[in-house]
Order: structure tokens, then C-alpha cells, then sequence
């Protein structure tokens, strides 16, 4: 076998008239840690369900580590480990019993599982709750058990569906570390559409809108998609008008938009587009200088994973809704 | 172990971790053991017949409320797509569930084996028929809470899971009362598809594979019927 653990041919899933995912065809290699993005509503969780054979494909086909999602579920689902979305879990039991209840799910070997919870326990961080019941924990470590659980047996493959959804920074931090760590050795695909999150932790992005795929690239290599670059920059206005530093801004060359976005105590704020890929930070400064405006701030900011994810997905939003009976 | 006896595992554990066994199996014994009484100190006759006439009517209750939550629960609360994604087949989850309301069944009619011992006290004991009403209850509890676990699959509603479980366990059960008044062409059929009537075969002593053979069919095809609910999710 190839070290393809997850491909998926034009796949596709029709809720009654509404089509949820179209045709979407991608391909998750050994170690990736792939970020599916996309606004809400989008297709992420239904493919995500479809891949761990909790709903079944209207047409296409996807396969995991070599076997049909539809045909062969069951071999499928005991190398997965899924988290999904919201965290179902039984509420009356304790941390240590659904732990030991997956792990008899999952048919692990009795004489070496209590060892293997312990170990994952610790890892999870769940070492002190144990003995909690799942409906009495917060939301962070309802989380980290959910993580826990998928990852018990040791899968191949994790799926995990807005793993970090509802938690404190600080947890997030944590949960983001633990599954860049599991991306070591794991194939992960994991979905949000919080996207310092990709950016901090996955190899690859999918963006999917409107129940399609619309990019599939490295984080570098989509921000790059994306030409130009913006500043922004405070200068003193010692009483000059705002419009005309606006407008001597504006001709700069290269400059292709200029904006006034704030104005404080005789402090002026613009934000600059630059049409290239040409750095204009000197001609500013040299315009700034040459009008004898005192520039309090000058920063370049690159094109964020943001803009580009908003122009994907927004594009896409302007064309009609294929919905087919 | 097998997945359909882990999950079972898992439910009688919330069963017992909850208040729901202790509620169900001491209203049901208290019920039971006011009407056995009564028609015991009426009659004044030491058999189990009266306890036997009165379970089908009991378990009409008692199945419904046992079998409510199990799987309309699982699907309210979003739980049953992390219990179906792990390495289980379908069936083993209805199975599992089923297994799990009938050892609440069980617990429930060992703790009427008092009526039992009282009547034996009180006077020799037909063994025959009390251990062939046994036999014929749990047959009899097994299709109800069989239709139970069908009629939770079918709603993620737990009341709403209560209502059908108990609309068809009431009607089979009054199949066999409403008998004089049925058409002579229709009578065998209703006749025959009466819990009641294959139960008072089975309580008199009697065990005949017709009803043995009823109350499996029942069994299976409530459960065939609720895994394909289970897996209509999956229908393209």
C-alpha cells in the first residue's frame, strides 16, 4: 500500500433537495495534518461523517487506509479515531469507566488496556478527573476526553471535527500542541473555521464552501495566491488636512487604494493596499519624509490566511445555489 | 467480548447507576404484589394465576418505560454517532440495547419469585405451570421490550418512543380481549397475532412451539426493524 491513508473521488452527499457536498475530490497522505476550513454549513462535518462511515456517500467514493468506506466499514472504523463535533459523550459515567468501555469497544487486548488509558489519560491531561462524571466536567476537559478516546487504540487515522471549539485560550493552546504532537505519527484531518488554528497546526488546507472544494494547498502556497501586500502607517498631522496626505499617499507609485481609518489627537492612521509584490515601505517613508509629516508607525502586513479564505469562500457565495432534486 | 455485550454492559450499568431500575422494579413489584394479593386473599386459592393473568396488561407499562431512552436518547443527545463510528455492526447495538432492557426484566420477575415462595408456603405448588408462566413471561416481556427498543429507534423523542411502544403493546394486547367481537373471518389472524392468547397457553403449562415460534418472530423482526431504522442514516 501507498502511503495514501485517505482518498476521496468526487464525493458527494444530497440531503433530500439540498446538496451538502459536491463532487469533492482530495487526498490525505501518511503524517499530514490537514485543516478543513470553511464557513459554517459548508460540507465539513457531513464529509468528516462520511468518512468515518456514519453516513453513507450519495455518489463518489472515499476510501481509508485502503478500504471502502461504504463497502468495508468496519475495517475502516477500527483504525480511525473520531472526535466529533460537540463531543457526545455519555453523560453518566465516569472519565475512567468511558474510557474503559471504549476500550472494550474497541476490542483491546483486557491484560493491556488499563495501562494503555493510564498513558493516554496522562496525555489528555485527564489524570486528575478521573473519577468525575463526564457530565460534571467542564467544557475543555469534555474535549480532551473525546481526544482521548479517539486516540485509545492507537489509529492510524484521527478525525476530528472542531476539536477546539468552546475552549479557553489556554486549552486551546494545549489541545492545538497535542494534536500537532499526534501529527507526528498520525494522519490527521481535523475541521475548524477558526483559521490561527490551521495556520498553528496543520501541513496542508482544504477550504470547502457551498459543499465544494475551492482550494487545496500548504498555508505558504495559498497566502501567496493572494498578490500584494498591505501597510499601515500613523503620521503627525501638525495640522495639515487629512484628505491631502491622503491623496499625496495615494500617488505613490504602486499604490493601488489608500484609506484614512482612524484619526486620534492630531495622529492620523491610513491603511495603503500595494497592487504588487514590490515592497513600498521606503517610498512611503520617503513621501513622509518629503512632506514633513513626523511618521509615527509604518507597518507591512502580509496577506493573512483570512483574506484569502474570505475572497474563496465569499466568491463562491455569489453563485447561485446548485440545489438539485 | 463481544460489542453487543459491552454496550449491554454499559446500559445495565445505567440503569442501575440511575434511578430509573429502582423506580421501575419496585413500582412494578408493588403493583404486582397488590394485585396478586388481593385476588389471593379473594380467591383463597394458593396458585400463580392471578399473577400470570395480570403481567401481559404489566408489561404493556412496564416495557415502554424501560426501553424509552435507549436508543431515542442516544440519538437526542448526539451520542450514537460516536457509539456507531467504533467498530461495531448495527445490530450488535440493537441487540445490546435488547439484552440490557431484559436483564432489568429479569431482575424484575426474580424479585416476583416471592409471590412464588408465599404460595408454596401456603399450599403445594403447581410447579408446572408457575415455571411455564416464567417461561412464557419472558418470552412475552422479550417482544415487548423488543417493539420498546423498535419504537426507539424510530424518534430521537424519548416520550414520544414511549407512546408507540406502548400504542402497539396495548393493541396486540387487546387483540386477544376484543376477540368475541371480531368478524369469524378475521379471528384467526387477530387471534393469532394476540400476545394474550399465546401467553394463556404458555401460563396453563402449556408450551407449545406455535407460541414459542410467535414470540420469537415478534423478537426478530422488531429488532430486524430497528436496526433498519439504525441504518436508514445510511440510505443514500
Amino acid at each position: 500500500m501507498s502511503d495514501l491513508m485517505i482518498r476521496v473521488e468526487s464525493l458527494t452527499k444530497d440531503y433530500g433537495p439540498f446538496r451538502a457536498v459536491d463532487k469533492v475530490t482530495f487526498n490525505v497522505r501518511k503524517g499530514e495534518v490537514l485543516g478543513f476550513l470553511g464557513p459554517n454549513g459548508a460540507g465539513k462535518s457531513t464529509t468528516m461523517k462520511m468518512l468515518t462511515c456514519y453516513l453513507a456517500p450519495t455518489s463518489g467514493r472515499a476510501t481509508v487506509a485502503g478500504h471502502d468506506v461504504y463497502e468495508d466499514s468496519l475495517a475502516v472504523r477500527k483504525r480511525l479515531g473520531y472526535l466529533p463535533e460537540d463531543t457526545p459523550l455519555y453523560r453518566d459515567m465516569t472519565v475512567l469507566e468511558y474510557l474503559q468501555f471504549a476500550a472494550e469497544m474497541r476490542q483491546m487486548d483486557p491484560s493491556k488496556s488499563p495501562a494503555r488509558i493510564k498513558e493516554v489519560g496522562g496525555r489528555c491531561g485527564l489524570t486528575d478527573v478521573a473519577g468525575k462524571l463526564v457530565g460534571e466536567l467542564s467544557k475543555g476537559f469534555r474535549q480532551r476526553l473525546g481526544l482521548a478516546q479517539a486516540i485509545l487504540h492507537d489509529p492510524d487515522i484521527l478525525v476530528l471535527d472542531e476539536p477546539t471549539s468552546g475552549l479557553d485560550p489556554n486549552q486551546i493552546v494545549e489541545i492545538r500542541r497535542l494534536i500537532k504532537e499526534l501529527g507526528q505519527e498520525k494522519t490527521v484531518i481535523l475541521s475548524t473555521h477558526i483559521l490561527p488554528e490551521v495556520q498553528a497546526t496543520c501541513t496542508r488546507i482544504l477550504i470547502i464552501s457551498g459543499g465544494k472544494l475551492v482550494a487545496d494547498d500548504t498555508p505558504e502556497a495559498l497566502r501567496a495566491r493572494e498578490k500584494g501586500s498591505r501597510y499601515r502607517l500613523v503620521v503627525e498631522s501638525n495640522g495639515v488636512p487629512k484628505e491631502a496626505i491622503r491623496e499625496k499617499l495615494a500617488t505613490i507609485s504602486g499604490v493601488a487604494n489608500c484609506q484614512t481609518i482612524a484619526t486620534e489627537a492630531g495622529a492620523l492612521a491610513f491603511a495603503l493596499d500595494g497592487g504588487g509584490t514590490a515592497d513600498l515601505r521606503r517610498h512611503i517613508f520617503r513621501a513622509a519624509v518629503d512632506n514633513h509629516w513626523p511618521l509615527l508607525e509604518l507597518v507591512r502586513e502580509s496577506v493573512s490566511l483570512e483574506e484569502v479564505f474570505r475572497n474563496l469562500t465569499t466568491r463562491d457565495d455569489d453563485r447561485p445555489e446548485e440545489a438539485r432534486p | 467480548m463481544n460489542p453487543a455485550l459491552v454496550i449491554s454492559k454499559r446500559e445495565i450499568r445505567t440503569y442501575f447507576n440511575s434511578p430509573v431500575a429502582y423506580i421501575v422494579v419496585t413500582v412494578f413489584t408493588i403493583v404486582f404484589g397488590f394485585f396478586f394479593f388481593n385476588n389471593l386473599f379473594v380467591e383463597k386459592q394458593a396458585d400463580m394465576r392471578s399473577f400470570f393473568s395480570l403481567a401481559p396488561l404489566m408489561f404493556c407499562f412496564f416495557a415502554p418505560a424501560v426501553t424509552m431512552r435507549l436508543l431515542a436518547e442516544e440519538k437526542g443527545s448526539g451520542t450514537i454517532e460516536l457509539l456507531i463510528t467504533m467498530p461495531v455492526r448495527d445490530w450488535e447495538v440493537v441487540l445490546g440495547k435488547w439484552l440490557a432492557a431484559m436483564a432489568l426484566l429479569c431482575t424484575t420477575l426474580a424479585l416476583t419469585m416471592v409471590f412464588a415462595i408465599t404460595v408454596a408456603q401456603l399450599g403445594p405448588l403447581d410447579k408446572g405451570p408457575a415455571v411455564a408462566g416464567y417461561v412464557g413471561l419472558l418470552l412475552m416481556g422479550g417482544s415487548y421490550i423488543a417493539i420498546g427498543v423498535m419504537a426507539s429507534s424510530f424518534t430521537r423523542n424519548q416520550v414520544v418512543s414511549l407512546i408507540i411502544a406502548f400504542g402497539i403493546c396495548f393493541a396486540l394486547f387487546l387483540f386477544g380481549k376484543v376477540l368475541p367481537f371480531i368478524p369469524d373471518t378475521f379471528k384467526p389472524i387477530v387471534s393469532f397475532l394476540s400476545t394474550d392468547t399465546h401467553f394463556e397457553n404458555v401460563s396453563r403449562g402449556v408450551i407449545d412451539s406455535r407460541d414459542v415460534v410467535y414470540y420469537l418472530s415478534v423478537i426478530v423482526v422488531s429488532l430486524l426493524l430497528a436496526t433498519t431504522s439504525l441504518e436508514s442514516r445510511k440510505w443514500k
